[in-house]
């Protein structure tokens, strides 16, 4: 009927990867922060015992005379063996020469201001050192000298501890992702689950389903939910205007035609001329053929605008097969056409409507009789298949031509091979909407030599 | 204890002594070489250690016994060339084996000694390894030895403040009758010296109460123990207790000091420029094993692995590896400590 929907995007798809990525950019944010909070409490713990340690040895500086004396204090160096195992450098230097220590180890281009030390990382001796400088000011033949100690330390534990803290963080990191994702996932699902459920509701019901929604919504899609509702109710009243309207007009013109067709009877019986006579009978057919489509649009307008109106009684099909039978067997013996009901043993009961099965079915073997050749069999069988009962009815006729069930079921849908015969092209649109609405399945399968075989399948009470 | 030299060890030190003749100089002074040939040499590693050859001889047998292929070149020096033999880099040692724990420890710092690990390794103590290179495989003592016909009718001191006394006390029997190291001239003592200042400050009256008696200074435990057997001297002041311990005992009384007993610790370690790093490891792993343990027991005494050394004697103080060790290696720290020293022990 209309092309299916093509979604712009998925809902939840994209909520899912708006989560993701905000979870994953927070993610990132704890990785970093982590990294750098630890990292740089690492460092000043470093920075502190080098502190420490450059602070001892510059306060054991003195002067004597001409000379800087320095005895360095024994923990000024063992404090820096206590907790790790990093390599120990140090020099202390004045500007004019290095006094003790290192004296190639790495200074700063210019002295750092008294009791602000300086902190740097180096390369010394092949490996990397963290170190720090601090200078003083000592008195020596009373001229001020500027007196700077290095005191520098690998950072191989740094640099450990410093990749533990990225294992740490990155840990942190996807701990929080994945938790966060999970957690996301499960909070979309919640979100979204009255839409599903409300989508699912109004998929559950059959395509002619038009009553409202009575399920409670939530308040965002309550507005969705109302609109939908009077916008079915808005439908149903239009449908059923038009198919009162449907009815009224069928009715209408098959009241006259029936005048017309029993006048032209009267007419045929009083004319004198064979060419009269089929001239008459010509209009008989037309009249007949103009009654059926307009039986037809009353039947198609009541199955498609009225199934939720169905009516649900139990319906013997045998009894139902046989009237069928009994009803169109005289407009087949015009042309010599023989139907076989062949007998079926049990019982055959369906649930639905005896009404629309018999309209359904009547088009059937309309069918069958219309695309017969004259003097030809057309057989009937009712049989029983485990939850199903069906009813086949093949003819031997001209056949289906290859065309497929889907083209000749829809509306108005005819075969290639049927100019010659008047036809609506509803029969079948009938057949399958009122099988589909008993729940039952319809075939159109070629006979085997030649005809068709149409089967009609409904579900045993 | 000695036994007789062996035909092997005969030649080795003959053609060590071939080797010295023929050999470039060198930037740094041996005292002895000896080459314990394998009789199926394909590999070879030099040791260069301050131990005496009597004390490893065995211990490279032991080793040999094991490696049979490996050759050893045992190479013993003062600690101080030692130092700077590997500072030099050249007739690169394989392995360094050396008491003076301060210089190992500043080689390693310093960069020139490379990382070794084992099953044997691990098993060490915190204390007695440093940075994976410096191993500790002995706990030497320093010790007072006593002369016991010196001693006859005197208490033994038990203290330093004891000894302290009883010198003040007996001026007339400890003078020029005491021994100590020159500190100026041995690494060792140095090391023991300094490391008791770091203990109390009766390091220095007791030096200055030494000085006062004419203490004799000498650069080896060997010569100072000695004398005291001889009775020459009436005691000689931080001795290396291994040596004591080495010698016969008839006429010497070993102390342990009970306010504190410093303790050396021997270690090995490979210098970056070890041509086969790998044997080296493989003979230090030796020293740690039972079979080197043992052998070193026997020469020199107990070893960081065995562990009940520490929990019996409350008194001993080992001396920590680390860089506080790089503090009394700074000269301006070394010439005020030696001034300080030299001030109170040599007194006119
Ligand atoms: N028994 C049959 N034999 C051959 N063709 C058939 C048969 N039944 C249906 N068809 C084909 O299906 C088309 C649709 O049938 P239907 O909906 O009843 O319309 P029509 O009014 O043309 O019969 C027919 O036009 C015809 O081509
Ligand atoms: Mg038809």
């Amino acid at each position: 009927m209309n092309a299916p929907l093509k979604p712009s995007a998925s809902l939840r798809q994209r909520l899912r990867l708006q989560l993701l990525g905000l979870i994953a950019i927070l993610s990132l944010l704890l990785y970093f922060s982590v990294r750098t909070i630890a990292g740089g409490a690492a460092e000043t713990t470093q920075d502190n015992i080098l502190s420490a340690s450059a602070t001892s040895i510059i306060e054991a500086l003195h002067a004597e005379q001409d000379d800087i004396l320095l005895d360095i204090p024994y923990a000024a160096l063992s404090m820096l063996g206590a907790n790790s195992e990093e390599r120990v450098f140090y020099r202390i230097m004045t500007k004019a020469s290095t006094i003790t220590g290192y004296d190639d180890l790495p200074a700063p281009e210019t002295f750092p201001a008294p009791e602000q030390p300086v902190f740097y990382n180096s390369e010394y001796r092949g490996s990397a050192v963290r170190i720090v400088a601090m200078t003083r000011v000592i008195t020596v033949r009373d001229t001020p000298t500027e007196v700077l100690a290095l005191v520098a330390q690998t950072r191989l534990g740094q640099d450990a501890i410093t990749a533990r803290i990225a294992n740490t963080a990155a840990a942190l990191g996807v701990g929080f992702f994945l938790i966060a994702g999970i957690l996301g996932a499960l909070t979309v699902e919640s979100a979204l689950r009255p839409i599903v459920n409300i989508a699912q509701a109004v998929q559950r019901r059959g395509p002619h389903d038009l009553r409202p929604m009575l399920k409670p919504a939530p308040l965002e899609l309550a507005p969705l939910l109302a609109s939908l509702n009077s916008f079915m109710e808005r439908l149903r009243t239009a449908l059923l205007r038009t198919e009162d309207f449907i009815a009224e007009a069928a009715h209408r013109v098959r009241t006259p035609l029936a005048t017309v067709r029993a006048q032209t009877e009267i007419a045929l019986r009083r004319a004198k001329t064979p060419e009269d006579r089929e001239a008459l009978r010509a209009v008989i057919r037309a009249v007949d053929e103009s009654a059926r489509s307009a039986g037809q649009l009353l039947d198609h307008a009541s199955v498609t605008l009225r199934a939720d109106k169905m009516e649900r009684g139990d319906v013997d099909l045998s009894a139902l097969v046989k009237d069928l039978v009994h009803g169109l067997a005289p407009t087949a013996e015009i042309r010599d056409i023989r139907i076989i009901l062949h007998p079926a043993e049990g019982e055959f009961t369906t649930i639905g409507d005896p009404v629309l099965l018999m309209g359904a079915l009547r088009n059937i073997l309309d069918n069958a009789i219309k695309y017969s050749p004259d003097e030809s069999e057309i057989s009937v069988v009712l049989s029983a298949e485990e939850e199903l009962c069906c009813i086949t009815i093949c003819d031997s006729g001209r056949g289906l031509n290859d065309a497929e069930q889907k083209t000749l079921t829809r509306r108005f849908g005819r075969g290639s091979n049927v100019a010659d015969v008047v036809g609506s092209g509803l029969g079948l649109t009938i057949v399958s909407e009122v099988v589909a609405a008993h729940g039952g399945s319809f075939r159109l399968t070629p006979n085997k030599e030649r005809g068709t075989c149409a089967k009609v399948c409904l579900p045993r009470k | 204890m000695r036994q007789s030299l062996p035909a092997t060890k005969i030649v080795g030190a003959i053609l060590a002594i071939l080797a010295l003749a023929a050999g470039p100089p060198r930037a740094f002074e041996i005292e002895t070489e000896q080459y314990f040939a394998a009789v199926d040499g394909s590999s070879e590693i030099t040791i260069m250690s301050t131990a005496d050859l009597s004390v490893f001889a065995p211990l490279v047998r032991g080793f040999q016994n094991r490696n049979p292929r490996v050759s050893v070149r045992y190479v013993v020096l003062s600690s101080a060339e030692l130092y700077s033999a590997v500072l030099a880099g050249e007739a690169a040692p394989d392995l360094v084996i050396s008491s003076a724990m301060d210089l190992q420890t500043k080689l390693a710092n310093d960069g020139f000694a490379q990382p070794f690990r084992s099953q044997a390794t691990e098993t060490l103590p915190a204390w007695a390894r440093w940075r994976d290179e410096l191993f500790a495989f002995t706990l030497e003592p320093a010790v007072l030895i006593l002369s016991k016909p010196a001693f006859a009718d005197l208490p033994r001191p038990k203290t330093r403040q004891d000894l302290i006394e009883l010198l003040r006390d007996n001026p007339e029997r400890f003078k020029n009758r005491i021994g100590t190291y020159d500190l100026r001239t041995s690494g060792l003592g140095y090391l023991f010296g300094t490391q008791d200042t770091r203990q109390s400050e009766t390091f220095w009256r007791l030096s200055e109460v030494m000085g006062a008696l004419q203490t004799r200074l000498y650069c080896c435990s060997g010569q100072m123990i000695e004398d005291v057997r001889s009775g020459e001297l009436a005691l000689a002041y931080n001795v290396l207790g291994s040596y004591a311990d080495a010698q016969d005992e008839s006429n010497v009384d070993i102390v342990l000091l009970e306010d504190y007993t410093s303790v050396m610790m021997r270690t090995a370690l490979i210098p970056n420029s070890a041509k086969n790093a790998q044997l080296a490891g493989t003979f230090i792993n030796y020293l740690l094993s039972t079979d080197g343990r043992a052998l070193l027991r026997a020469e020199i005494g107990p070893g960081p692995l065995d562990t009940d050394t520490f929990s019996s004697e409350q008194n001993l103080r080992p001396i920590r590896l680390g860089p506080g060790l790089l503090v009394y290696l700074d000269q301006l720290k070394r010439q005020s400590f030696l001034r300080a020293w030299a001030s109170a022990i040599i007194q006119p």
